[in-house]
């Protein structure tokens, strides 16, 4: 069952990472990349009791927190970046 | 009792898994980008719960349940907040939603 799991968390990533490859705007590749490191910390934990090893619960732990800040550092360094554009571009 | 512990956490863990294909193809298929967040946003909390949640019902009373615990309430903490921020900043940045992009570029527009 966890190998089910890991799975599909494999082949959502793999579309994630697609999608990060495709996507038209700045803002698909930030939410592919959001979708991905979630799903990373998901695949830890089922890592961790797939092969039997709890230590993976911390990584997990730590890549979920990562995760989080990286998503919203990008996003404010985007967010000034693009209004500022669209702001000379309108007037 | 056992058992039924042990076919419960089955059962989560594929609807969980269920859930994460759902949000994966969504996020591909999807026509623009707020439907392809509706889809990645929703489906990752409701995956998140159900797959931690059947995992910690294997873990069984240890300190590997309060460590998933702990990632379970980080990551609801912070997907829908994140969610949130990429959306505000789509929208501060002039992306409009299709269907309704009068009322929303209004309001985006005052603001």
């Amino acid at each position: 069952m966890y190998y089910g799991v890991a799975f599909a968390i494999f082949v959502t990533m793999g579309l994630a990472m697609v999608r990060a490859l495709l996507g038209p705007t700045v803002y698909d590749r930030v939410l592919a990349v959001n979708t991905f490191g979630t799903k990373t910390a998901l695949l830890l934990a089922v890592i961790a009791f797939l092969y039997g090893r709890q230590d993976f619960l911390d990584l997990a732990l730590a890549y979920a927190l990562i995760n989080f800040i990286g998503v919203l550092a990008v996003l404010a360094f985007f967010q000034n970046r693009r209004t500022d554009k669209s702001n000379t571009h309108e007037e | 009792m056992a058992g039924v512990i042990d076919g419960l956490s089955w059962l989560l863990l594929l609807i969980g898994g269920g859930f994460v294909l759902i949000g994966g193809i969504g996020t591909l298929r999807l026509p623009n980008f707020y439907t392809r967040m509706h889809a990645a946003s929703l489906t990752d909390s409701m995956a998140t719960l159900l797959i931690l949640s059947g995992i910690m019902l294997q873990a069984g009373w240890s300190l590997a349940t309060i460590k998933l615990f702990a990632i379970l309430v980080f990551l609801l903490l912070t997907g829908p907040t994140a969610s949130y921020a990429l959306a505000n900043a789509a929208l501060l940045s002039g992306m409009k939603p299709e269907e309704t992009g009068r009322t929303v570029g209004d309001k985006a527009s005052a603001s």
